[in-house]
Order: C-alpha cells, then structure tokens, then sequence
C-alpha cells in the first residue's frame, strides 16, 4: 500500500507551514481531507515504497504496509530519521526484530556551501567555449582525448 | 467517439501565467540539480536567468529520491578508454564513443563535490577494512578528492551512504538557483508541483526551441516558459509494460514508478531526433522487492544457481555462444539474462542467489564484530534503496545472511542512464570524434537550444546518478553558452487559449460526462487515466515482448501491436481527470504511449536481436553485425502523428 497514515496520529500538519507528506512524495500520492484534516495517499497502486513521507512525517503517523500482492502480512520496516544518521527497526513476521543504525550526511542540511574548497571560484563567460567545468577550469585540469 | 472540445462550460478556466527565463531546466532531479549548478555560475555574472520545473518536489524527485547504496560511475585512476570499452561490451557493440569518454573527463568533478556537500562515503582502512562515511571522518581519512582510497564493489562501483544523496544534491542545486535569483533579480527561479507538458518550437524555425507549456498540480494553473535555451532532464520510461505485480505492487517499479517516458516523448514531439529507442533494460532483480544485486556479486561475490544448483552461465555458454558469438565472451548484462532465461523457460527454476553461502565465506576470516558490521553492510544496501526488499525478507521469515533469494528478471525499461542507452541524439564535444557526431553545442539536441542529460541522452549508458549529474553540468554549462549566442527570445506558433484548452480537456470531460452514470468509473463517454495505462501496459506486454512471451516478439507480433496502438492513440484526447492529480496522470500517460511507440518502432525497425535477454526478434534471433553494427534513429512528426526511421553510422573511436 503501500504508505498509509494512523488515524490518531496525524494531525494534518496544523502547525507546521506546509503538510509534510504532500509536499515530499515525489508522485503526488499524499492528501490532505479538508474535512477530518487528516493525509491519506489517494492511489497506493502508484507508491513506489520510498518511505520518504513516512520518514519526513512530524508525527511518525506513516508507516508503510508492503504490498499485499506479493508479501505476507506481518513484517515493517520503521525508519528514525535523525540528522545525520537513520536508525532502521525491522520486525519480521515472526516477531524476530533486527536493528541498524547508518550514515547520512556528514555536512548538516542548511550548512552545505557551494562556494568554499574547491568551488571557490568564478566562471569566466569568456572561457564558457573551452572544455571543463568551472570548478576544473579553474583547477587548471588538463583534458584528455581518446588515444 | 464524438471529438472532445474544452469551452470552459463545465470547469473554470486556469490562470494562465507567463514566466521568461534565459535558461530553463526541465526535471528537478540528478541531471537537472547538475545543470542548475553549473548554469548559475556561467550565467549569473551575466545576469542570465537560469529556471528550474520540477513536477515533485527536488529534495526528493528523480530517480535517486529514495536513496542509493553505491555511486556507480567513478573513474578514479583508471584510464577512460576503459571506461568506454566496459560501456561498449556492456551495450552490445553499439555506443557514442565521443559522449561516453567525455562523461568520463567530468564526472569524477561531481562525485568530489557530492563528499564535499556531505554525502558520506566508505573509504579503505589501514588495515583494508571497510569504513563507512562516518567511521571514515572520525578516523580522518582523506576525502576522495585529497587521495582517499573508497571501497569499490566493482572497478568503477564505489560505495556509499546514500539514503540523503538527492536531498544533498538537490540543496546544492537550490542553492545555485537562489544565487542566480538574488543575481538576476527575479520573483521566482523554483517551480516545484508543476508538470510541463510540451516544449514549445519557434513560429518562424520548427527546428528551434522558444519554451515549454505545463500546469500546476496545486495551483489551477497554466504556466507558459519563455526561454533561450531548455533542458530536457526528466529521466526514463516506466511501467509502459505490464509489470509481475498483479495489484498494488505496480507500485513496486525498479526504476522510479514517476518516470513517465516524458522525455522521450517531449524531445518527440518537438521534432529532435531519437537514437537506440529499442534498447531496454530488463534488470534480474531480487524477486517482488526488486532490491540491488550489484553489491551481492561484486562486493560479496555471491553466486546464483538454477533450482537443481548448476551455473547457467557455464551450463548455458556453449548454446548462447553459437547464437551469439563473441559478444558472449564480454558478459553483458543482457546476455546473462539470456542463459538465466534459457534455464526458467526450460522448467529448471527457481534461479536462487546464494547470498547465505557468499556472507558465511566472508565471516570465515571475521570476528564477530566485523560480521556484524559486514551484517548492517548488507542490508543498508536495501534499506538505502529499495526498502520493499527488506520488507519483503521480513515478511517472508527470510534473512539474506541465512537463507538464498529468488531472482527474476523484471518488466522492460526505458532508461539512457543504467545498463540501457534509449534516449535523444546529442552532439559530442567536438575536440575529438568525427565531425558529423558534432553539430553544435555539446548535449544539444538536433534542435536548437534544446538540451538533454542524464536518462534523456542515447547511446551513452553507465552514467548512473554521478554521470547523470556531470551530464547535466555540461547540458547546463552549454546552454548558457547558446543563451549567450542567441540573446533573442522567438515566438512559439500555439495561441495561450488553445494550449489552455487542450491541457485542460481531461477535467472539462470529466465535468461534463461522470453525472452521466451511476459509477464515473464506468462511463462510455471516457477512459480514466488508470485504465489508460492498463490498456497500454497490456498491450505492450502481449505484442511488444514483455514478461507474458518472455520478451519475443516479432514483425507480425509487432506489426498487430502497432494497429491497437493507433487505437490507444486515437483515444488519449478521451481520457478524463477528476482533478489535477488525475490531470497529472492523464499527462503522463500521453508522454509514456509516445515513447512505448516509439519503443516498438524502432524494434520494428532493427531486425535482428542486438540486445538478447531484454528482448527478442523471433524472426531474426541472431545479431546481424554486417547489417545491423549501426544506430537507428527516428524523428516523429507531431502532425502526421508518423515515424520516420533511418539508420546513422557507427564509428569506432576507442580501440578493442
């Protein structure tokens, strides 16, 4: 199914500026019901699995019941998003449950730059017809050819 | 059918809002975040506008939204001849030489940048041990960039942290837009939940590009782009093809269910040549999860076996060598699917890989720690990337580290950016090649201004989610460079009131004819977009050589195809759209019937089977090198609604 949201856990994103899961699924599956202001994913038949509303979710109202076509029922995979590492829970069908922790990001989302190190640096338009990118025109890299 | 017509008697008419940019950049994922990032630094000095349409939202669009456990092109010390050599066996003899090693002078450039934006990745201990991002910074390894070694699974695979891979790169590329904002003093650079449609010629120059027509999916909508120049950065083509799952595990696509063939489609339509479009990629995956098995064969070294446990790479090598001779001795990946499918077809299934056996070989020389670690290794390889797959293991009471997995080989894909190489013509570089692979500014299409990258550009596969960013940087770099060229923005032919009433047809139907049943699903007077896609998929499936026929399909096979698809054509302008999700999707599907024709076309055309194991000519089985060692392009004329197909010539650039 694919996503699907807790009825008692979401809160419709009331406080926030926008509704978290709408504004991330990347096929447009998340609504919002104006009535009960609560999300619901309108087309599961169309959800990828990419867990990125369950993972984005302020409420931890998302979890994701894989697709009853194919998978006994059962199992989850429950992710914890943090700022630089995600914490997985894997609970199988019989209960067994295992647990990882992995890297995300080693620079903290806001603070990366795209003008120190390396790509400190301008692009000349005079040179735009040269070969190179502008972070290896100005490193001075040579270019090989075939051969 | 009665022809539809749209005069805003049923549902309101949209705001119509024309936006004017220098550079506009179509797609919001890896190659076209690449492209925003190099275009900003060549255009803002010069006060040129660069936009960006993302029908998602670009934390998390493309192909790479979920995550990736492994960046698979970085060439690192390896001489880039090599690197075209393996994209050549890979694809079967039949590549652009000129864009592949060309790829492979820049991409490493964007791979550095990704460890600088924060995208962690493994790197080699002292003791040969593999660190992950963090293990690595803490231990002060040196980035890739300062000589750091990384673990490769493969000789150009390197291992990653990736489930934050596009957030990172998307924010790099938000942040080139906000710098070409603050520049060039415009409102708005980020269009995000806004889905274009077509890409708009020039009134006076059909072989020119001037915009791009889409509507909003929140707003009610329609956004005309005016531009200089356009890049076309919207990936592949999915479930165009009746996939295994039979119900809601559709969803469960390999490649992102999002990807709509759009393209393809747009390129089309505006009149750009298209090259290779019967290529395919049928990925062997884990079976319904559909997880990676790269790191299980390179980095483990695990085997996979037929259900009475012999290789069918060697059981089968003989038979396959007789049919396809020395293209066996390279392994493509197509030809390995070919011996697995010979095994499944005769009986001699399930194909299991032993990931058990792989894990406990490796454990043989590990203390119980590492083997913990080696544990968490294995399944971030999913859970980075393809979730369902863990799920499916835990669903099933099955663990990879303690019991085998079934693999299958999936539903076709339309993809330039993996193991396949469907897309758009480009010109190369020009600094070297033959004259005639370059006509003009690198990455541009065969009309002018218009640009492609990543999935969107042919015969240049293996550029994954890194070679797809680097694309996009030089597709971004040259557009600006046309922008300069080219400082007049021209005229497109449409009228703004007709483009409205066409985009917005699917909603005026529904408005007009759902009161007319009990059920709007069941309604003569339209096709829901849904069913639409069913109808296609099916289609596609039974004549084209899907799953159904083990993907062999013929002349006759396609020429009885094609007749159902002039149909499914005919019928697009009477799908309907209950709101603007539904608009989106009825959106999709005309981009996706575009390039599935276009599929078979050109499969129609190319007789002889290049690419065994993706799919077949029953009446031409073999590969046929004196005919068939060249590409075949296509143009479509968006009037005729006709294709014309013709062959353009291989060269050889970079010895055997």
């Amino acid at each position: 199914m694919p996503s699907f949201v807790i009825t008692e856990k979401c809160d419709g994103c009331k406080g926030q500026d926008k509704t978290a899961c709408l504004y991330i699924c990347p096929h447009d599956l998340m609504k919002l019901n104006l009535e009960t202001e609560k999300a619901w994913n309108q087309e599961a038949i169309q959800c990828w699995e990419c867990y990125n509303c369950v993972k984005i979710c302020p409420q931890q109202a998302i979890e994701v019941r894989c697709y009853a076509d194919f998978a006994p029922l059962g199992a989850a995979c429950i992710p914890l998003r943090g700022t630089d590492t995600i914490m997985w829970t894997i609970k199988f069908r019989d209960g067994m449950i295992k647990r990882f922790k992995f890297p995300i990001r080693t620079v903290e989302e806001g603070q990366l730059s795209i003008t120190s190190g390396a790509q400190d640096c301008q692009a000349d338009p005079a040179k735009i017809k040269e070969l190179g990118l502008f972070t290896q025109q100005n490193a001075g890299v040579t270019y090989s050819v075939p051969g | 059918m009665e022809p539809k017509v749209n005069n805003w008697e049923f549902i309101e008419k949209p705001e119509i809002v024309v936006h004017e940019t220098d550079v506009l950049i179509i797609g919001g994922g890896m190659a076209a975040c690449g492209a925003a990032y190099e275009a900003d630094r060549w255009a803002s000095p010069q006060k040129l506008r660069v936009t960006m349409v993302d029908k998602a939202a670009v934390d998390r669009s493309g192909a790479v939204a979920m995550g990736l456990s492994a960046i698979n092109t970085y060439i690192g010390s390896n001489p880039p001849d090599d690197y075209v050599r393996y994209v050549r066996n890979d694809l079967m003899g039949i590549i652009r030489e000129d864009l592949v090693y060309d790829l492979a002078r820049w991409v490493d450039d964007s791979v550095h940048l990704f460890e600088d934006w924060g995208l962690p990745i493994w790197k080699k201990g002292d003791e040969g041990e593999s660190l992950d991002g963090h293990q690595a910074q803490r231990a002060g390894n040196k980035s890739l960039r300062d000589g750091g070694t990384p673990v490769n699974s493969g000789r150009w695979q390197i291992m990653i942290n990736g489930e934050s891979y596009k957030v990172i790169v998307g924010e790099a590329g938000k942040l080139a837009l906000e710098n070409n904002k603050a520049a060039t003093g415009v409102e708005q650079n980020l269009f995000e939940r806004v889905f274009v449609i077509k890409v708009l010629n020039d009134k006076d120059d059909p072989k020119k590009v001037v915009g791009a027509v889409g509507f909003s999916v929140r707003d009610h909508k329609m956004i005309i782009f005016k531009c200089k120049a356009a890049i076309l950065g919207t990936g592949g083509c999915v479930n165009f093809f009746r996939g295994r799952a039979t119900a809601e595990g559709q969803g469960r696509a390999w490649f992102p269910v999002w990807n709509a063939g759009s393209n393809y489609a747009m390129g089309a339509e505006a009149g750009a040549e298209l090259v290779l479009m019967e290529n395919r990629f049928v990925p062997a995956r884990f079976k319904d999860g559909y997880g990676p098995v790269g790191a299980w064969f390179l980095l483990f070294k695990a085997q996979a076996t037929n259900g009475i446990g012999e290789d069918y790479q060697v059981t089968r090598m003989e038979e396959t060598r007789e049919l396809y001779g020395k293209y066996v001795d390279n392994m493509g990946t197509c030809i390995r699917n070919h011996m697995m499918i010979l095994d499944m077809k005769a009986g001699l299934g399930p194909i299991k890989i032993h990931t058990d056996k792989a894990l406990a070989k490796l454990g043989e020389t590990m203390d119980k720690k590492a083997m913990k670690h080696l544990e968490a290794e294995a399944w971030e390889d999913f859970l980075d990337m393809s979730i369902s797959q863990a799920g499916v293991w835990a669903a099933n009471n099955m663990a990879p580290e303690k019991v085998p997995s079934e693999l299958m080989p999936s539903e076709p894909y339309m993809l330039g950016s993996h193991s396949g190489c469907a897309g758009l013509w480009v010109s190369g570089p020009g600094d070297f090649g033959p004259a005639e692979y370059a006509w003009g500014y690198n990455r541009m299409t065969t009309i002018n201004g218009l640009f492609s990258a990543g999935d969107g550009v042919g015969a240049s596969g293996h550029k994954f989610s890194s070679g797809s960013h680097a694309e996009g940087r030089v597709a971004g770099k040259s557009a600006v460079s046309y922008a300069m060229d080219n400082p007049t923005i021209g005229e497109y032919a449409e009228n703004d009131e007709d483009l409205a009433k066409e985009i917005y047809m699917p909603m005026e139907t529904y408005a007009k004819f759902s009161g007319y049943t009990t059920d709007p699903e069941i309604n003569p007077n339209y096709i829901r977009p849904a069913m639409m896609q069913q109808r296609l998929q099916k289609l596609m499936d039974e004549y084209m050589g899907g799953v159904s026929t083990y993907y062999m399909t013929s002349k006759t096979m396609l020429e009885e195809g094609l007749k159902y698809m002039e149909m499914v054509k005919e019928d697009t302008v009477h799908m309907c759209a209950a709101d603007l999700h539904e608009l989106l999707r009825a959106w999709e599907n005309q981009h996706r019937i575009i390039a599935a024709e276009a599929h078979a076309q050109h499969i129609l055309f190319r007789e002889e089977t290049r690419y065994p194991g993706f799919y077949y000519r029953g009446d031409f089985l073999k590969i046929d090198d004196e005919k068939w060692k060249c590409f075949t392009n296509s143009t479509y004329d968006k009037n005729t609604k006709q294709w014309n197909m013709f062959t353009r010539e291989y060269h050889q650039i970079i010895s055997d």
